[in-house]
């Protein structure tokens, strides 16, 4: 029997690991009344939420509730229209490297440089954070080992199947040694051996002082692996705790993530779409 | 009801989500209508200028006694030569995208649909997309053959049917050129291929068509003897080609006696090829796409390169990590660096137009006439260094577009990304833009003075050039395409080049002044003495005018991208 893969320690601590930065009692991630609008349509409603320092926050909801645009904007990558985004104190308006610096995204999509070898492209993105050298290159290497990359390392990213791209790109989200994890989807496309891993990989990180942030709507991951969980539906906040606190809030004493998640969202008028669906079948 | 599906999905239902995307798109463009307006005054413009060069050239020939309906013909044959040249080529790249590597071709081949169907949308799809552009070409030349002739409305209908088999045979021709490819290599190692080939085939067309000399025809005299010319001429090139077919079928219209023979043979030639391109599509199709799915081969990225670390070693990581993997990414893909292949053509073709000159006559006026040319060399030089830059600086954001979440989310700002595109696209800029306005003045023998005052404003142009053509792209961006090729041909190129154009004439007037004066005191020594205050205002002006090309259209770009939701 193959032993479960284990993350390695020393490669997931953070930049400013456990009490090293002064800041460690502020939050790492503070949406101030954060929205976001395409045109007419509100994705985000002003939302406001503190994600702390050495814990995993899921946030969760709906297809089209607001939680990648939301994501995109704790990353960096969309600007809000209007309120604030802090990172680890520091606005990503006003002082985007500063913010940026802490941070390590992983998209739910895969694009990447087809054409650099998978050690090109982790150079790359640790020179996109002013990072070079032995270190990088050790850091590289062990990265690469733990995602069993390794003889993958210089082959061109074109030649990469779905999953070993979804590596490169989490390797590529840590090895500059950000403060937080930023993740979308963290799970689509790995197999259950590297999923393993990533949660372990998460619990490390955290364990270290780094923070996580992820969407998922795999609830049962969310469940096991989150501290704190948020659902958010149509650009609000439905509801912001601990599971305990969500099934307080939710009134549903003793229940799953899955059915606080549908009472939230309004997912009980899903009885009624699959009895449709079965009558449609028929 | 499964049945009624399948029946239903046949060729022009396949072709319903392009054409309602083209559809879309138009009507959810953004200022639509400007662009409209715009694209229509451009294409008018251009129609005049073929319109009018071929119809000088039809109006010369027919006063040329005996042999100008040959030459007439003759012009005609050429042309559908090399659009025939070029349509197949067109037609096999296009193919390959169309047929085996778009994105939504895994759905069509999963969906109940008759193979012919497919062969059908796929193979109109091909034609349009690679033909418009020929289409639009022909559309003056031809209607310039009917005005010269005084042909009637019969003409004009004759020459739209020709226009149609015409573009279907090398359509089916370009397409099972690809389907054999794709069968023997994997599809995007034939694309490669087919980048090299096509791009060797082009460079030869340009450089065989240039060092011809066809000016020639226009000069008969230089020919030894008139039997000499008009047995080259009534040569028949191309027997067994469509091209001769079309020009018989259009000459013996507009000369009155129709020959229904070289038309028909057009049509059921086009016919039987659709069938047997379908018949080889039912055949061969299946196994081609399986192994254009088999992409994934492993591929070595070569070392790192001590060179470029070398020249890089005082810049910070980002700047030295931006740039390597520039370079990287460029030289790795041959659909890129084949590109350098029509460009090396182009120069050489460029030098080689100055060198053939007829300027060395040993007169006072050629002095003139030499250092006048020398100047304006800038103008013809900027241009070329424009349509670089159009090609390799103007895509330089929009190829970003699926990466910017990693560089948005990198602490890396916006405008340390633009400036290091910008300088990685100046230096090879500078590097094709010097030699080519140095060496054709050198030929030339300019004096100091002017081989000077155009060193020092190409170098300025290039670094023009290279910001607008950052700026442009980054204003006008395509971040959805996959073909980077297409990306300057869309309307921020066109709008691209008349601003490249207008600032190229913009610093030619405003030198034209001083070395007008310094010609006028060369010519008539004595009488006119060359102040430094023309030439300095000259210059500064120039000066000016290019600084504000460089710094306006990046600040826009950047403030562009800034704002821009990825």
């Amino acid at each position: 029997m193959t032993e479960a893969p284990t993350a390695d320690a020393s490669v997931l601590a953070p930049r400013n690991g456990k009490g090293a930065s002064g800041l460690a009692k502020s939050p790492m991630i503070s949406l101030r009344g954060a929205k976001k609008h395409y045109g007419r349509f509100e994705a985000v409603k002003g939302i406001d939420l503190d994600v702390h320092r050495g814990e995993i926050f899921g946030f969760l909801g709906p297809n089209g509730a607001g939680k990648t645009t939301t994501i995109r904007m704790v990353a960096g990558v969309l600007q809000p229209t209007g309120g604030q985004v802090l990172v680890g104190g520091d606005d990503l308006e006003k002082a985007p490297e500063s913010a940026k610096s802490r941070i390590g995204y992983i998209p739910d999509r895969p694009y990447l440089y087809e054409k650099l070898s998978g050690g090109e492209f982790l150079r790359f993105v640790a020179g996109l954070w002013g990072k070079e050298g032995e270190a990088v290159e050790a850091r590289a290497d062990r990265l690469l080992e733990l995602f069993q990359l390794s003889q993958w390392k210089d082959e061109l990213i074109e030649s990469y199947s779905h999953g070993m791209r979804q590596k490169i790109l989490i390797s590529s989200a840590l090895i500059h040694q950000p403060e937080l994890i930023v993740v979308d989807e963290p799970l689509v496309g790995l197999d259950p051996r590297s999923a393993r891993l990533l949660k372990d990989l998460f619990k490390t990180f955290v364990k270290n002082g780094g923070t996580v942030f992820l969407t998922t709507h795999t609830l049962e991951v969310a469940e096991a692996l989150c501290d704190r969980i948020a659902i958010i539906n149509k650009g609000e906040i439905m509801a912001l705790g601990t599971m305990e606190e969500l099934r307080a809030q939710a009134d549903a004493g003793g229940a799953h993530l899955e059915e606080i998640f549908l009472k939230l969202t309004g997912g009980e008028a899903m009885a009624d779409v699959v009895a449709g669906l079965r009558e449609a079948i028929e | 009801m499964r049945d009624t599906a399948a029946r239903r999905a046949g060729l022009l239902w396949l072709l319903r989500p392009k054409l309602r995307t083209k559809i879309n798109r138009a009507r959810t463009a953004e200022g639509r209508v400007f662009k409209a307006l715009m694209l229509g005054f451009v294409l008018l413009f251009f129609w005049g200028l073929i319109f009018a060069v071929i119809f000088r050239m039809l109006i010369y020939f027919r006063g040329t006694q005996g042999i100008g309906d040959i030459l007439a013909a003759k012009l005609l044959g050429m042309a559908f030569l090399t659009f025939l040249m070029i349509l197949v080529l067109s037609n096999v790249i296009t193919a390959l995208s169309t047929f085996f590597l778009s994105e939504d071709m895994e759905l069509v081949v999963a969906a109940p649909v008759e193979p012919e169907s497919v062969y059908g949308a796929r193979l109109a799809e091909t034609a349009v997309d690679s033909s418009w552009m020929v289409a639009l070409l022909a559309i003056p030349l031809l209607i310039a053959y009917g005005v010269v002739y005084t042909a009637d409305l019969s003409y004009y209908a004759l020459a739209a049917a020709t226009l149609v088999p015409f573009l279907v045979i090398p359509a089916v021709l370009g397409s099972l050129i690809t389907l054999v490819l794709v069968n023997v290599f994997p599809a995007r190692r034939t694309r490669d291929l087919l980048a090299l080939v096509g791009l060797f085939a082009a460079a030869g067309v340009v450089a065989l068509f240039r060092f011809v000399r066809p000016e020639r025809l226009m000069r008969p005299d230089e020919f030894r003897n008139l039997v000499d010319f008009v047995a080259v001429l009534r040569t028949p090139s191309s027997v067994w080609l469509p091209s001769e077919w079309a020009t018989d079928a259009l000459m013996s219209q507009l000369s009155g006696s129709f020959q229904w023979f070289p038309f028909a043979f057009l049509w059921t030639t086009a016919a039987t090829c659709v069938v047997l391109g379908a018949w080889m599509h039912r055949r061969y199709f299946e196994a081609g796409f399986t192994r254009a799915q088999e992409g994934a081969q492993r591929a070595a990225g070569k070392r790192r390169s001590n060179l470029l670390d070398k020249v890089l070693a005082g810049a910070t990581p980002s700047t030295r990590g931006l740039v390597s993997k520039e370079v990287r990414v460029f030289f790795r893909d041959t659909t890129q660096w084949s590109q350098l292949i029509l460009l090396g053509v182009l120069v050489a073709v460029y030098v080689y137009n100055i060198t053939v000159l007829p300027l060395f006559t040993g007169e006072q006026l050629s002095f003139l006439l030499i250092n006048v040319v020398s100047f304006l060399n800038l103008g013809l030089a900027g241009f070329v260094v424009a349509a670089i830059a159009a090609r390799f600086v103007f895509p330089a954001m929009s190829i970003e577009g699926r990466m910017m979440w990693l560089l948005r989310s990198s602490p890396l700002d916006v405008s340390r990304l633009f400036w290091s595109k910008y300088w990685i696209g100046t230096a090879p800029l500078l590097l094709v833009a010097l030699p080519l306005i140095v060496i054709t003045n050198i030929v030339l023998q300019a004096s100091p003075f002017i081989l000077a005052l155009t060193t020092v404003t190409m170098i300025g142009i290039t670094f023009a050039l290279t910001a607008l053509a950052l700026g442009f792209g980054a204003l006008y961006p395509n971040y959805e395409t996959e073909n980077v090729a297409e990306i300057p041909t869309s309307f921020g190129g066109l709008l691209f080049m008349m601003a490249a154009v207008t600032y190229l004439a913009g610093v030619i007037v405003l030198e034209a002044w001083p070395v007008y004066l310094f010609l006028s005191s060369r010519v008539q020594e004595g009488q006119a003495e060359v102040g430094m205050t023309p030439l300095v205002l000259g210059v500064s002006g120039a000066a000016l005018l290019t600084l504000l090309a460089i710094f306006v259209p990046l600040r826009l770009g950047i403030a562009k991208v800034r704002s821009v939701d990825f």
